[in-house]
This record gives structure tokens, sequence and C-alpha cells, in this order.
């Protein structure tokens, strides 16, 4: 048999985007939940909670974006040009939120200022991710090789829905962040949060699952059409158990597990954005064979990634492990 | 509001000023993460406390200089896609991988040690914390390394073919990433780097030891620094002769750009050392310049004839005046720089170097002449290769995306507004804190900081005390 270059290739992209949005995803989940925590000694803890890691979470975004570039230029030619505000809008909101961590531990008079800073720049990217995936799902129209719709193609109930959507399941992912980071009243607050915010994800989830299936036939065919049903419907069952484990987690004090089975969530929806795009990745113009760059550039990336993939797994589990446990409130470089 | 405007034009400002901004933050990180894994071996083989002190001084500062790099960055990463769609689907297949490598060698590097760098001294041990200040060193070396050759195959470009759907698609990969100008490329920016630094961090000594302040600090700041300049200066001059002579064999145009030759000299090339390029009438105006002797830098040889832009259809120069100052501006800086590197190695010889007050002045002025002429050389090599974005293949012209000028212009002016407002305000405070080098004023530093080693007590908040130290001053 041979091997399939370009499927292999999507599949360590999609794992890229995936370790992008459940790693950045709780921290720009802990930034959209500063406004519950208005007490400065909350905030410095919640974010020094996240500050040796987040760094090296939005790396996983340069590699989506890079390793989309390097393997399948047509799709990141064409995607980017079509979502050209969502993705401007998240580099500027990045930037805001990104430059809070250091500058709001240099001043005291404009400490509010960064705290809004980060505030806005989480739930800015959080929002304009969101509403990128959500045009991405509805699909970009593509001829001779370039985007061929509309300037504001983007912008749609559905896209608005997805940004929302997004913004929650982050806030979701932070809280229960908070939760296994924390002591105290913070994680008292942050379990509270949790529990409303479960809720509100799995009806976003809900909702976006039902009107997926209504965008394009393609997706109602690979959804409800026999036998895909069969496999289809284990992503709602496996959406039930993590909920089961979540508020098992949090009714029981056990402060790991509901991080994990938010992390869960986000792979069960992943799983299942993943089967409505197959075989695309321009939804519904561009097939991963289409815009896959010649084998000798994907066998020349292959052979890095293989290698240094595992590698930065482990020395970022590594960092993760550093600074494993509870937050020490007085700990902290700055 | 922008109809009027050529969304091209727009989308090349765009590119201008985020990578301009972008820059300057690699080419400061760069040099200052080799520093600080000097600065932390030295500690740990040395035990003076001096060392740690000024490391935890320029981990603050890195801290926030890496932070801007890194948001700056991803922008860049984006851009490509957004404005020079077409560029990235044809060059994709060869830049792409390269881009691919620095984010998978480099960037997780840095970004996954960084963390412990900053804050896991107490955590992993000294040891551990060393090896994490050299891998994020190395890390910045890495994204160098990479960068740096999809730019210069960009420029000298080697190794491809062309496939139906008009891709360049790779041949022969070592030609790719070792391709003619790239071994001259990077040397030439990682000494600018370490320059860059070094002028930074010398100057920072300066102002203190002028202020007779934190003079154990401010005095190994300062030495070291001066130390770097003297032995990489000329280095650096010789690097960048080698690099020009490079471009004169791949890209003779830029070097008739930067010589300001317009006309072809058959026997023997002047040097200009000075005048005003006038692009409309193809001439130097008021130049001054010394007969032969870019014949004899370029060649060797006073006699050899050089072309001029003459022998070139004007629709393929290069913007003359342009790439004529920013390469003149390299150039005096590059020589300013040397001089005070010879200079300070002549102070430290008289044993005078810490009291040698005209000495530290020049050097405290020339604090940001590293970033002045890193900007200034890459104006000259961009604008040098226009108008091709793959040169002598694929025109900026048609690299664009088919966008339409009010989204690219109206991205342009938040680009410029959030630009100058957030790297503004970062610039203000990585000033603050290199003026707060005594021991008092890190006591006095605004944050409640739990972990300091030395003596002194804080007292207790105090939101005047400040203002009153910084005033007392």
């Amino acid at each position: 048999m041979e091997i399939d270059l370009p499927f292999i290739w999507a599949g360590i992209i999609a794992f890229a985007v995936l370790a992008y949005v459940i790693m950045d995803g709780f921290d720009l989940g802990v930034g959209i939940l500063f406004p519950f925590f208005p007490e400065k000694h909350e905030r410095d803890v919640m974010m020094n909670s996240i500050a040796p890691v987040w760094d090296g979470n939005e790396t996983w975004l340069v590699l989506g974006g890079g390793g989309l570039l390097a393997v399948f230029p047509l799709a990141y030619a064409t995607i980017l040009p079509a979502l050209y505000a969502p993705i401007t809008i998240m580099l500027l909101a990045l930037i805001f939120r990104g430059v809070a961590f250091e500058y709001r531990w240099r001043t005291k008079r404009a400490e509010h200022l960064w705290d809004m800073s980060f505030i806005a720049g989480s739930t800015a990217a959080a929002f304009a991710q969101g509403v990128a995936l959500g045009a991405l799902v509805q699909g970009i129209p593509v001829a001779n090789r370039a985007y061929a719709g509309g300037w504001w193609d983007w912008l749609t109930p559905f896209s608005l829905l997805t940004g929302v959507a997004l913004v929650i399941g982050y806030a979701l992912l932070g809280a229960t962040w908070l939760v296994m980071k924390t002591t105290g009243g913070i994680a008292i607050k942050a379990r509270r949060i949790a529990l409303r915010t479960t809720v509100a994800t799995i009806v976003m989830m809900g909702l976006v699952s039902l009107w997926t299936p209504f965008l394009d036939p393609l997706y109602l065919e690979r959804w409800f059409g026999w036998p895909n049903i069969l496999f289809s419907g284990l992503v709602p069952l496996g959406v039930a158990g993590c909920f089961f484990l979540l508020m098992r987690g949090l009714f029981r004090r056990r402060d790991v597990l509901p991080f994990l089975s938010a992390l869960g969530l986000f792979v069960l929806g992943f799983i299942g954005i993943g089967i409505s795009f197959y075989p695309y990745i321009v939804p519904t113009s561009v097939t991963i064979h289409e815009a896959a760059a010649p084998d000798e550039s994907l066998i020349f990336l292959l052979v890095g990634a293989l290698f240094l993939v595992p590698m930065i797994l482990a020395y970022t589990a590594y960092a993760y492990w550093v600074f494993r446990g509870k937050m020490n409130p007085d700990e902290g470089y700055h | 509001m922008f109809e009027n405007f050529d969304a091209l034009l727009l989308a090349r400002i765009q590119f201008a000023f985020t990578v301009s901004f972008h820059i300057i933050f690699p080419a400061f990180t760069i040099g200052l993460a080799s520093y600080l894994a000097v600065l932390n071996g030295l500690w740990i083989w040395t035990r003076r406390q001096v060392y740690l002190d000024i490391f935890n001084f320029w981990k603050t500062i890195f801290a926030l200089s890496f932070g801007m790099g890194v948001v700056s960055g991803i922008v860049m990463s984006y851009q490509f896609g957004t404005n020079w769609s077409v560029f990235s689907d044809r060059a994709g297949p060869v830049i792409g991988p390269l881009m691919g490598y620095e984010v998978l060698s480099a960037f997780f590097l840095e970004a996954g040690f960084l963390g412990i760098m900053l804050f896991g001294r107490q955590r992993v041990g000294e040891k551990l914390h060393f090896f994490a200040t050299l891998m994020v060193a190395i890390g910045t070396l890495g994204s160098a390394f990479w960068i740096l050759s999809v730019n210069s195959w960009m420029q000298t470009p080697a190794g491809f073919a062309m496939n139906e759907a008009g891709q360049f698609v790779p041949d022969d990969w070592w030609a790719i990433v070792f391709n003619p100008s790239f071994p001259y490329r990077l040397l030439h920016m990682v000494l600018a780097a370490y320059l860059t630094t070094a002028l930074v961090v010398g100057a920072v000594g300066a102002w203190h030891l002028l202020r007779n302040r934190a003079r154990e600090k401010a005095g190994v700041m300062f030495s070291m620094a001066m130390w770097m300049l003297t032995i990489v200066a000329p280095l650096q001059i010789a690097a960048g002769d080698m690099h020009g002579l490079n471009t004169l064999e791949h890209q003779p145009v830029k070097v008739m750009a930067m010589e300001g030759h317009y006309e072809s000299h058959p026997d023997g090339a002047p040097l200009i050392l000075f005048g005003i390029p006038n692009s409309a009438e193809q001439r130097i105006d008021y130049a001054i310049e010394i007969p032969k002797l870019s014949s004899l830098i370029l060649k060797h040889d006073l006699n050899a004839p050089l072309d001029g832009l003459d022998t070139i259809p004007q629709e393929l120069h290069p913007p003359v005046p342009i790439v004529f100052w920013s390469f003149r501006i390299m150039v005096s800086l590059g020589m300013a720089m040397a001089t005070l590197g010879l200079w300070s190695f002549w102070s430290r010889r008289k044993g005078r170097l810490l009291f040698n007050r005209p000495l530290q002045r020049m050097a405290l002025l020339m604090g940001p002449a590293g970033f002045v002429a890193v900007l200034a050389g890459w104006i000259t090599t961009e604008v040098g290769r226009q108008p091709y974005t793959v040169y002598g293949h694929m025109l900026t012209a048609d690299s664009v995306s088919p966008i339409s000028a009010p989204a690219v212009g109206a991205s342009l002016i938040a680009f410029i507004v959030v630009y100058f407002a957030i790297f503004g305000a970062g610039t203000f405070y990585i000033l603050r804190l290199m003026g707060r080098l005594r021991e008092e004023d890190l006591q006095d530093d605004i944050k409640e900081a739990p972990i300091r080693t030395a003596g002194i007590t804080p007292g207790p908040p105090n939101p005047h005390r400040h203002e009153e130290m910084l005033r007392g001053n």
C-alpha cells in the first residue's frame, strides 16, 4: 500500500490545531473570566497560573499557520483571504493579551488598563477564532486557485453563533483550569462558573451541531446517511460521558477531572468537525489531495516532524510538570 | 476612503511596517538570549553575585521584548496568507517547509523553555535552569537560521523546478536551504543581533556609570559590552564586505542601486560617498566621489569595468534613492560601532574604561544604533531586490492576494495604531526597567516581588515612594 502523505499531514495539522485550541483555549479562557475576579490578588494568581505556559501554547497557532503554508499552500492561500477580517482581528487581539502578561506587572497606575487589554484581547481572539471556524464550516468558494467570494461572506448568523460558542467553550476550559490550579476563594468561584459554562457549552454544541447539517447537503449525508450514523452517533454519546465526568469532578471535588473532561468535550467537537470536513480541507471547494504540496515538500518536513513533534511534546509536558499542582499564591517571578 | 489607493501598494506598506516593527525584537532578543546564557554560566562557574544580579536584571527586559517579538511574529506568519496569497500558493512548497522547521526546531524550543528560564530557577535547580537558558538561546539562533534561509532563497533562489500549476517545487533541499546568499546573510544578521544587544547593554551600563550608580553591575555590563564591540564590529565589517561581494555576483542590480551607479563604468567605477539620487534624470546630483574606489572594493582592481543601471530596463530598477540612503546609513553606523569598539579597547588598555566619561557618553548615544543599522540593512536588501519577491522569477506585483484596497487599508491603519500604542508602551516599560539597576530601585519596584535575596526589607507599599525616589534623583 502506498503511503498517503497528504492524509498523514492532514492528521498532523489537525493535531496541531487541536493542540492549539485546547492549550491556548484554557489560557484565553482565564482571560475571558478575568471580569468575574475583580480582586487584584485573584488576578495575580490567575495570571501566574498560565504565565509559564501561554507562550508555548500559542506556538501551536504558528505551527498551524506555518504548517498549512508548507504542506497545503493552496488551502493557506484561499482560507486566509476569505477570513481576512476575523484573522486580522484575532491577530490584533492576541497582541493586546500577549503583552498584558508582562506589562501589567510593570505599572501600578495603568494596571487596570492592561487588565482590560487582557480581557478584551482574550475575548476578542476567542470570538474571532469561533467566527473563523464557523465561516470555514459554511464553506469557502474557490476559483482559479484563489478565493472567489466577497469580503463579508464570513459574517453570518451561523458564524456569529460559533463565535459566541467558542468564547463560552474557552471560558469553560479556563474555569476548569482554575479549579485544578488554585485554592480557596478563586477555586470556589471557578467551580461555580465551570458548572454554568459546562451547561452553556453543551447547549452551544447542540445548536451548532443541529445547524451544521443544513448548511450543506454534504454534511447532512455525512452525519445522517447510513451507515455513517452508527459512527456519528458515538459523538453525542461521548459528549454525554464527558458531561457526566465533569459534573462528578465538580461535585466530588476531584479537581483534575473537570479539566480533563472539558478537554474531552473539545476533542469530541473537533472530531465532529473532522467528520464533516473530510476529504475537504477548504469546504467544500478543495480536497486534501488537491491542496497538498508536492511529495518532496511533504516528505522533507515529515522527517523533521516525526522526530521533533514527539520531542516538543516531551519538553512541553516537562514544562507543565515543573509547574504542576496547585498554585502557591505567593510565588511568581514578578 | 481607500478606493483611490492601490491595494498592492497598501499591502506592501503593511508588510514593510509590520516586518520592520517585528525585526526590532528578534534583533535584540537573539543577542540578549546568548548574553543571558553567558551570564547564567558565569554565575554558576564563579558564584559572583554580580553575574546573577545582571542576569535577573536583563531577564525581565528579555521577557518583555520576547513577548512583543512573539505577538508581532504571529502577525507575520499569517500575513503571507491574507495579503500575499498568490505568493504563498506558488512559493509555499519551497519556503513553507523551511518555516515549518523554524517552528518545530526553534519556536517551540524557545517557548517551551522560556517559562522555566523566567520562573523556574527555584523549582528545577541551577543546572537545569542553565540548560533552559541555553535552549532559549539556541532556539533564537535556530529561528534566525531558518527564517534567513527563507529570505535568502527568495533573494537567490536555487534548487527548485516549476510545476504545471505554476508552483515552485523543491528539487534539491540542500541547494534550497544553503542557497548562494544564505551563509553570508546569516552571518551578517547574527553578528548584527549581537552588536545590537552589545550596544544596548553598553548604553545601559554607561548610563549608570555616568550617574555613578550601581557601579559594580554597571561596570561589568559596560566592560562585557565593549569587549563584544571591540571584537565583533570589525568582524561585521568584514562579513558585510563578503555579503556585498556575494550580492554583486547574484544580484548585481541591487549593488548598482546601493552604489548609485546609474551609468556603466567601463574602466573603473568611482565610489560615491555622498550625493542625491535623481531617478528622473538617472543620475546622482552633487556627487562626492572617489575615482575608481568602487571597482577596487567590488572587484579588487582599480580599472575593472562595472555595469550600471543603464544596462537594465527601467521597469526592473529598484527604487534607487531608498537603497542608496539606507545603505549609507548602515555603513556609517557600522563604522561608528567599530570606532567605539576601538576607543574602548584603547581606554581599557590604559585602565580607564570605567572612568572615561566621553567614551561612556558616546556608548550611551550609540545605544539605539544597532536597531537603526539593522533596519537600514534590511531596507537595503529588501528594497534592493524589488521588483521581485522571488528574485528573477516572480514579481511583487504578481504575488499579492486578490484583495480590495479598503480591506488592506483598514487593517493597515489598525496595525499602525495598535503597534504604536502597544509597542510604545512596551518601550517605555523597558526603558524604565533599564533605569532601575540599584538595589534600592529593585526594592522599590512597583510590584510586590516576593523573591528577593538582598537584605533590605521592603517597606509597606507606598504608592508615592516611587515618585519621590525618581524626583530625588
